[in-house]
């Protein structure tokens, strides 16, 4: 975190409120100047324009703003711009297109696994991380990541199916 | 006419948007130059201001504006509109854009703040000081309705602001002849939407045209539009209000209007600026409307084999600080709650009170849920006092298939005689006896008794009230293109609006469901309409729908028949071209009807009733048309911990002629899961002072995966007579049965007898220590405590 280095030279320090923080997003290079106590997703949002995240709680119980940080999903709303200066940021925009879906987009898509559409970018990033680490999940180890995310339209089961689907396809990239 | 879609599990057409990030939810609107409000509400539930200061604020940092009641114009001043008016409302009170002079629950907007940033807004919301005065609050709704309790609303002499019953046959005579009569209160407590988005309104102005255009996530963007002109006194076309992509709804996004709605265009028009405010999750605790709060006296008489005689109820209904809805919840609850019976003698009765508690208004079910947990809970008790099969109690008192349409004698919420259109009710009781099944459970039952475990089978039945009017619409184009456009009336939050609209399309017209492309809830786009609520959009803008595609496809084949020099009644279409029928080559595609329905020169023949594929339709019901349907689960109580875990869960669900079993499915299944919340999870606590003790989801919980299980659904097809698709509504029937299931289900399993709901789990342990059942099996999960391996 570059602005951390400009220390004042007064008696008192100064408390910081701006810093630069340099990080890859969805693979591309971002050099900023952030209010320190601008959150990630809403850094990711406004200053960015990736609106794919988003916020349905702010207070990390609902995974409605989960990204991936360096290849772990984590929580946006819980995180300071800041804190991300140096990583890898993904989001559900990375993942697919509307011309070409990922393949747990298109198990999502086939089983009805989204229906207003606003929790699905978290469950999505989550989903994604878990068949990334492991192609095989069980269905408890499905069930456990899932739990973390709440969705108040579709009940769950569907989105359960989908990612159990594409949990079973043969070249699944997630 | 081919029906290649309708009926169909088609993917839908809005997926490959929101599934890559490419959805436009009202937070995502960022144009330049944006704004961000805050509101500074209320920590009081009752309250005077004696005194606000707000220089400090105004002079922070980037902050453009600070609005506090006293620099509204008169018109934002004032009480805003009341939504639905009842002739027994004699207390229409409703709800002012900032708090004027006087709070009245936890969470009312008493000031408003725009500055450069949400952060900075915030902080400047935070500077701002308010001298209140607390007043007493009351927050227990039998106390706000005795006499002496405080006053919400000091110009009135009483917190009962509405009374209304309606009565059929002679309920009095009845209860004084029947040989049994059953009594019983029942509660049902808060609950809140909790729609993954929150609410939010941004609103740019454009000064030199005078237009404004407002994104909001609501349900009834044109009824929105038309109070916006009215207050702001602009002609309407300069107003447009667009429900874009909206997260999720269930009812609280309808009101009309949240004060925000107002002071968030307010502010554009004042700063020149676009001006955005999204609520915050603790905001929408406290700041947009709950519901489910009633108490219930009811009482039931009987035969000696346990047919209805009468059913009475006398209820309270909590209507929170202010009442814009009007008293459409507890109509809704005390009509419905007949259900699927025969019930020759009825009385409702309801008082509307006052607390000073969040605004309510309807959520997902509107009343049913409570109303079908007080009837359901009556025969349940029926068969226990007379030692009856519970399903067979209901069974002699359905309404059987030959007796549709049938009367029920009252008057439903949208002012229409609550008429059942028709339906088969004994056969949805016996597909879901069948598929849960209920002949072997009391063997079965036993047998797990037997091993210390705690099995019980519930099963509910409801009635559900839907499609009502007064109308909606849809205007469809065919362009050169080839591309079929439709706008409709009403909006979305998530109910595949925009592909099952297409599959009625696509088949009248010939063309794929991807082909077809349905906006949905611009009052730019289609003008005229009410919204989507009461599980009606399917119903009323879908068969609008129908009938401008049914225009447009004649409007097709007349003009093809001119280019085709073949009869309109030899044409056919198909895969996005029209065709004489048995020479296909002989034909011309659907754009180039479009093109030459619009010709730059020559005429028009007068047959053509102007130019262009083009055709708008409303469709506008008599009255409602009622579907039905039964939930049927086993579930088993942790006989230690009293932890439940259901086995099954089954729904069998009439809504007429199914458009697209995959979306049905989805919302079936939500809404079971919104029911199971309610019936666990989901409570809103007030304390006796009027503050909202769960204001996150740490304490108010939502049901995840692991408390939902898998719904198994079954489906009839009992066509509406009532409109030309014969579909009916089938957006809260998940939920309706979910609580009224719950209790029989618990009841079964510990020979309790349930009568509020929701049961939190030390709810459920007070039930299993005092549970016979519990008492008498052997209790293996409770020695096992403690006994690791």
């Amino acid at each position: 975190m570059k602005g951390v280095r400009t220390t004042t030279r007064r008696s008192r320090p100064v408390p910081l409120t701006q810093a630069e923080i340099r990080l890859r997003v969805n693979g591309i290079q971002v050099t900023r100047t952030v209010e320190v106590r601008r959150t990630l997703a809403d850094f990711l949002r406004e200053d960015l324009g990736l609106t794919g995240t988003h916020l349905g709680c702010e207070h990390g119980v609902c995974g409605a703003c989960t990204v991936l940080l360096d290849g772990q999903a984590v929580r946006s709303c819980l995180l300071f711009a800041v804190q991300a200066d140096g990583s890898e940021i993904t989001t559900v925009e990375a993942l697919g297109t509307p011309e070409a879906l990922s393949p747990l987009q298109q198990a999502f898509m086939e089983h009805h696994a989204l229906q207003c559409g606003f929790c699905t970018s978290g469950f999505l990033m989550s989903a994604h991380a878990l068949l990334r680490d492991h192609p095989n999940p069980s269905d408890d180890e499905i069930r456990e990541v899932l739990g973390g995310h709440l969705c108040r339209c579709t009940g769950y089961r569907a989105i359960f199916e989908a990612v159990r689907a594409a949990a079973a396809r043969p070249r699944h990239r997630a | 006419m081919g029906t290649r879609w309708f009926g169909e599990p088609v993917r839908r057409n809005e997926d490959p948007r929101l599934l890559t990030g490419r959805g436009t939810y009202v937070d995502d609107i960022q144009p330049p130059g944006l704004l961000h409000a805050a509101v500074l509400r209320s920590p009081h539930a009752h309250a005077r201001i004696r005194r606000i200061e707000t220089g400090r604020a105004a002079a922070m940092p980037g902050v453009a504006l600070v609005l506090t009641h006293a620099d509204l114009p008169p018109t934002l001043q004032a009480p805003l509109p009341k939504l639905i008016p009842h002739p027994t409302l004699v207390h229409h009170k409703t709800q002012y854009a900032l708090a004027p002079g006087k709070v009245r629950h936890v969470g009312e907007p008493v000031a408003f703040v725009v500055a450069t940033s949400r952060y900075l807004a915030e902080d400047a919301a935070e500077a701002i000081e308010v001298d209140y005065d607390p007043l007493p609050a009351v927050a227990d709704l039998e106390a706000a309705a005795a006499p002496g309790s405080p006053l919400v609303h000091e110009d009135m002499s009483t917190n009962v602001c509405a009374e209304y019953t309606q009565r059929v046959g002679d309920p009095d005579a009845a209860f004084a002849r029947a040989p049994h009569v059953f009594r019983e209160r029942f509660c049902m407590d808060r609950g809140t939407a909790a729609s993954i988005e929150t609410r939010g309104v941004v609103a740019i102005w454009d000064p030199r045209t005078r237009h404004l255009l407002v994104y909001d996530s609501t349900q009834a963007p044109i009824p929105i539009r038309n109070g916006l002109a009215r207050l702001f006194d602009l002609p309407q076309h300069h107003v447009r209000v667009v429900a874009p992509d909206v997260g999720g709804g269930f009812g609280p996004k309808i009101m009309m209007f949240y004060p925000e709605e107002i002071l968030v265009p307010l502010a554009a028009m004042r700063l020149g600026h676009p001006v955005k405010w999204i609520e915050d999750r603790r905001e929408n605790f406290v700041a947009t409307n709950q519901e489910r709060e009633q108490i219930h006296d009811a009482e039931i008489a009987v035969d000696e084999e346990g047919r209805i005689l009468a059913v009475r109820t006398r209820f309270l209904y909590d209507s929170g600080a202010y009442i814009p809805y009007g008293i459409i919840v507890p109509i809704v609850a005390s009509t419905q709650l007949v259900g699927p019976y025969k019930i020759p003698n009825y009385e409702c009765t309801f008082k509307a009170v006052f607390t000073n508690k969040v605004i309510v208004s309807p959520y997902r079910g509107a009343g049913r849920p409570t109303g079908c947990f007080v009837m359901e809970r009556l025969i349940e008790r029926v068969a226990r006092e007379l030692g009856l099969d519970r399903v067979e109690v209901r069974r002699r008192n359905l309404i059987q298939p030959d007796e549709f349409p049938y009367d029920t004698g009252l008057i439903f919420q949208d002012n229409a005689p609550l008429i059942y259109d028709s339906g088969n009710y004994p056969a949805v009781l016996e597909r879901a006896l069948e598929m849960i099944g209920y002949r072997d459970w009391p063997a079965r039952q036993a047998a797990a008794r037997r091993e210390g475990r705690l099995m019980g089978l519930g099963i509910a039945l409801y009635v559900e009230g839907t499609g009502i009017g007064p109308y909606e619409g849809c205007r469809i184009t065919v362009e050169p293109s080839g591309r079929v456009v439709a706008a409709t009336s009403v909006g979305t939050q998530g109910q595949g609006h925009q592909t099952a609209f297409a599959q009625i399309i696509a088949d009248a017209l010939g063309v794929g469901v991807r082909d077809v492309v349905v906006t949905t809830g611009d009052s730019g786009a289609f003008g005229w309409g009410t919204g989507t609520f009461a599980s009606r959009a399917a119903v009323v803008a879908g068969n609008a729908v129908g009938l401008a595609a049914q225009a447009v496809r004649q409007k097709t084949l007349t003009v093809a028949a001119r280019l085709l020099e073949a009869r309109p009644d030899d044409l056919e279409l198909a895969d996005g071209k029209v065709f004489v029928r048995g020479s296909p080559s002989r034909a011309v595609s659907l754009g180039d009807v479009a093109a030459a329905a619009n010709p730059l020169r020559g005429t028009i023949p007068p047959e053509w009733e102007g130019p262009g594929l083009e055709a708008s339709r409303y469709f506008a019901p008599p009255r409602g048309t009622y579907a039905a349907g039964c939930h049927a689960a086993i579930l088993e109580i942790d006989p230690g911990t009293a932890a439940v875990r259901i086995h099954r869960y089954v729904v069998v669900h009439d809504c007429g002629k199914i458009i697209n079993p995959l979306i049905l499915d989805g919302q079936i299944q939500g809404g079971v899961a919104q029911g199971i919340g309610g019936a666990f999870y989901e409570k809103l606590v007030y304390d006796a002072e009027g503050q909202l003790l769960t204001q996150t989801f740490m304490d108010y919980l939502l049901p995840t995966i692991a408390e939902v299980p898998p719904v198994e659904i079954g489906h009839l097809e009992t066509p509406s007579p009532l409109n030309p698709l014969g579909i009916k509504g089938a957006g809260e029937a998940g939920v309706i049965p979910v609580a009224a299931l719950f209790a029989s289900a618990i009841d079964d399993a510990l020979g309790t007898r349930i009568t509020e709901m929701p049961l939190s789990h030390s709810r459920l342990l007070d039930l299993l220590a005092r549970s016979p059942a519990a008492a008498t099996a052997e209790a293996p999960g409770v020695a096992a405590v403690g006994d690791g391996p």
